[in-house]
């Protein structure tokens, strides 16, 4: 399956963001490849991913991407990233 | 090739803890000082990342009394690297859940992925919320250093 993490520019909170869904991936046994899309990008993107993690605010400016968009609330956190990914996954 | 260690891209000199500052727009110019002095991006940086929360939102405060402020790759970027602006009383940077800031990590980085590493490492340093207040708390920018340097020695990745 495809995750793809989406931030504003791509270069920090998408990267912490990605690192923490490969390890969640890892943790839930799942085939994951983790991408990182900015904002620009992101829309093209989430069209060949299975689920998109991002912040609430741009989840919002996001809409709906045709696939479930996963909000982080704290992007260090890594019991919420994997739980919420577990959710997401499982329906 | 081997990425730089988030000790080295977090020098001492980088990390000033109890600030004061009376926004986010100056909370967001005390690490990008921070940055210019210890000569990994130029002035232009730092109305870079202050741009970045106008056009997107504070969604850079990624966890609670923390922002990562940073922009795109530009010209006014040197080389990779890191800041650290503890902040004396914390800031509304306007987050609905993450509010209010008192730790602004600065990041500049020359491209997408030659730091991933070192901010996977910060990402878990921090991801403990003792540590994080602990860390927040501090009040020595060597004493912050040590913990690092310490955290990534026992690390294993």
């Amino acid at each position: 399956m495809k995750i793809l993490a989406v931030c504003g520019m791509g270069i920090g909170t998408s990267v912490l963001l990605k690192s923490n869904a490969e390890r969640a991936a890892r943790e839930l046994g799942l085939d994951a490849d983790v991408e990182v899309a900015d904002i620009g990008t992101a829309r093209g993107a989430a069209a060949t991913a299975d689920v998109v993690l991002t912040s609430g605010e741009l989840a919002a400016e996001l809409g709906d991407l045709g696939v479930p968009v996963v909000v982080i609330d704290n992007f260090v956190d890594g019991t919420e990233v994997r739980d919420k990914l577990a959710s997401a996954v499982n329906g | 090739m081997r990425e730089p260690s988030l000790s080295q891209l977090l020098p001492v000199d980088a990390i000033v803890t109890g600030i004061q500052v009376d926004s986010w727009r100056s909370a967001i110019r005390a690490a990008g000082e921070l940055l210019v002095a210890t000569g990994t991006t130029t002035n232009d940086y730092i109305g870079q990342m202050q741009s970045a929360v106008d056009e997107y939102g504070p969604y850079i405060v990624i966890a609670p009394g923390l922002a990562l402020a940073h922009a795109r790759p530009s010209p006014a970027v040197l080389r990779t690297g890191l800041s650290w602006a503890g902040l004396a009383e914390p800031v509304e940077f306007g987050h609905s859940t993450n509010d209010p800031v008192r730790l602004v990590v600065g990041l500049a980085a020359v491209d997408h992925d030659g730091h991933s590493s070192a901010l996977s490492r910060l990402a878990r340093l921090l991801a403990d919320p003792a540590r994080l207040d602990r860390l927040v708390r501090a009040t020595s920018a060597q004493e912050i250093h040590t913990t690092i340097t310490e955290y990534e020695s026992s690390a294993d990745e």
